[in-house]
């Protein structure tokens, strides 16, 4: 029925071509008006998202097969050599993990608090990239967990060597997270040198410091790490290493780029995190002391009139999303001095020491 | 193959381009690859105008929207408008050499490139890279290959 139905010509029944396609446009629109400002399609988008996974593991499953195929015919060699490596790996770990239980309880006695602090890492469970899409505009994977394994938005993305990313959006069974190297996402970064605060942007690969001037204090291999503002990634971990200043005139001059730790090619397996809202060092999403702080960060306004220099950055904590355009202002960034490093990483349980 | 049920064949097409978009490649390969569907889209659109029809059009490119996590609807405006034009002058297109059709093609992608970045535009994404008209090229030079392949599928005659 249908292939006779195909030759008849093409006008002259049901409704035209035209009429067809100005409906399609007005739903496109409608669509995306509701996608944008609305609330509406969220349930719709979770749907999709849910019939789109089997198409995303068939997608993926020729790489799952190629990877299963060579990890199973693995020499009895190649598997002892990667054995004796992973021994003297943990070895390694073992021992940096002694002195961290020391440093912890050291940390604390600092900070005047006499029982330790809880574990930063509440949870945490592994889950295996089924996509990656890695154009210059958009950095994204699909991780095969969603919803049903407990799995949030907004949620901190990790490997072994850095932070990736965080979930932008859940699906039933698989979520897509947002790479630190999107150019829409940005992530408050600290330079451990010297506490020198910044936002490092996406660039499509790498990380930008756009708001940095040229002559600010960083060099080369400088290591980047999350400053715990903004309320999604918690303080001091591990982000991009600097890799090139530009410091010649031109259209690119005070660029400051910087090359992320974490990585999606090496690894198909990512961590995802969830973190102890106890300890001072966990991302401020919901601050506890929210009146308190926004009275402090009021206030900062007035002691820069007295001087840049004594403005406490740990003032800019309170203001969770906010935070970073504040810790981004020029006077912000740079009156970080060796004096008040003890500010970079705030407690929000403990009022900030008087300068 | 028989041409007695092409949607079978349209959905079967649109499926396995849908896969190739979607496979994780390096950089460069990924930033040249063409857009599959949207040549798949094209080339339903100027056979068997019929036989997709707008439906097939709107359909891909709200499958894309889901798969490429983009502002719902965007890819679906861009690729109803393509298919809309492919539709119209499909009798136009269709006698002409493959050459004539890879620029028609070409021009086709970039309306339909040209339209995601105005939408990019609008909703507040307006970051944009040269690199993002790369496929309409690659589009284009690959089209006689698609005719190749997808008239193995259909055959008019």
């Amino acid at each position: 029925v249908l292939g006779s139905n195909l030759d008849r010509p093409l006008y002259g029944r049901g409704p035209s071509a035209g009429l067809r396609f100005t409906v399609c446009t007005l739903l496109s629109i409608v669509l995306m008006y509701f996608d944008a400002h609305g609330h509406l399609t969220q349930r719709l988008r979770y749907a999709l998202q849910g019939a789109a996974y089997p198409i995303q593991i068939a997608v993926s499953s020729p790489g799952l097969a190629w990877q299963w195929l060579t990890q199973s015919f693995v020499t009895r060699a190649e598997l002892r050599s990667e054995n004796a490596q992973l021994r003297s790996q943990m070895r390694d770990l073992q021992l940096a993990a002694m002195r961290e239980q020391a440093l912890e309880r050291e940390n604390a006695e600092l900070r005047g608090l006499h029982a330790s602090l809880p574990p930063l890492i509440k949870h945490w469970q592994l889950a295996e990239i089924i996509g990656v899409e890695t154009d210059p505009l958009r950095q994204r994977i699909i991780i095969d967990k969603g919803a049903d394994a407990g799995v949030t938005a907004n949620q901190a993305v990790v490997d072994g060597n850095g932070v990736l990313g965080q979930v932008a959006r859940v699906g039933p069974w698989s979520s897509e997270v947002i790479l630190v190297t999107d150019p829409s996402h940005e992530i408050p970064v600290e330079v451990t040198r010297n506490n020198l605060r910044s936002i490092a942007v996406g660039n499509g690969g790498e990380l930008l410091l756009p708001y940095l001037a040229a002559n600010s204090d960083v060099r080369d291999d400088d290591l980047l790490v999350s400053s715990g503002l903004g309320g999604v990634y918690p303080a001091g971990l591990p982000v991009a290493r600097i890799v090139g200043i530009r410091r010649d005139t031109g259209p690119q001059a005070g660029q400051i780029r910087a090359q992320p730790l974490g990585s999606v090619t090496r690894d198909r397996e990512v961590i995802l995190l969830q973190f102890e809202s106890q300890n001072p060092d966990a991302p401020t999403a919901a601050p506890p002391l929210a009146p308190d702080t926004r009275a402090t960060g009021s206030a900062r306004p007035q002691s820069g009139t007295t001087g840049a220099s004594t403005t406490h950055p740990a003032h800019a904590t309170g203001t969770t999303s906010h935070a970073p355009a504040s810790a981004s202002a020029p006077g912000a960034a740079q009156s970080n001095t060796p004096g008040n490093t003890a500010a970079g990483h705030p407690a929000p349980s403990i009022p900030a020491p008087p300068p | 193959m028989s041409s007695r049920n092409p949607r079978l064949m349209i959905f079967f097409t649109a499926l396995v381009a849908l896969a190739l978009t979607l496979v994780p490649l390096p950089y460069w390969f990924a930033v040249l690859r063409p857009a599959f569907l949207v040549l798949v889209v094209l080339y339903w659109s100027t056979m068997v105008p019929r036989g997709g029809g707008m439906l097939l059009g709107f359909g891909s490119g709200l499958t894309l929207d889901v798969f490429e996590g983009s502002l719902l609807g965007a890819h679906a405006l861009a690729l109803s408008l393509v298919t809309y034009l492919a539709i119209r002058l499909h009798l136009l297109v269709r006698a002409k050499p493959l050459f004539e059709q890879s620029l028609f093609v070409f021009a086709a992608l970039m309306v339909y490139e040209s339209m995601l970045w105005v939408i990019d535009g609008w909703s507040g994404y307006p970051l944009s890279t040269p690199t993002r008209w790369l496929h309409t090229l690659t589009g284009g030079l690959i089209w006689p290959l698609v005719v190749g392949v997808l008239g193995r599928f259909y055959s008019s005659h």
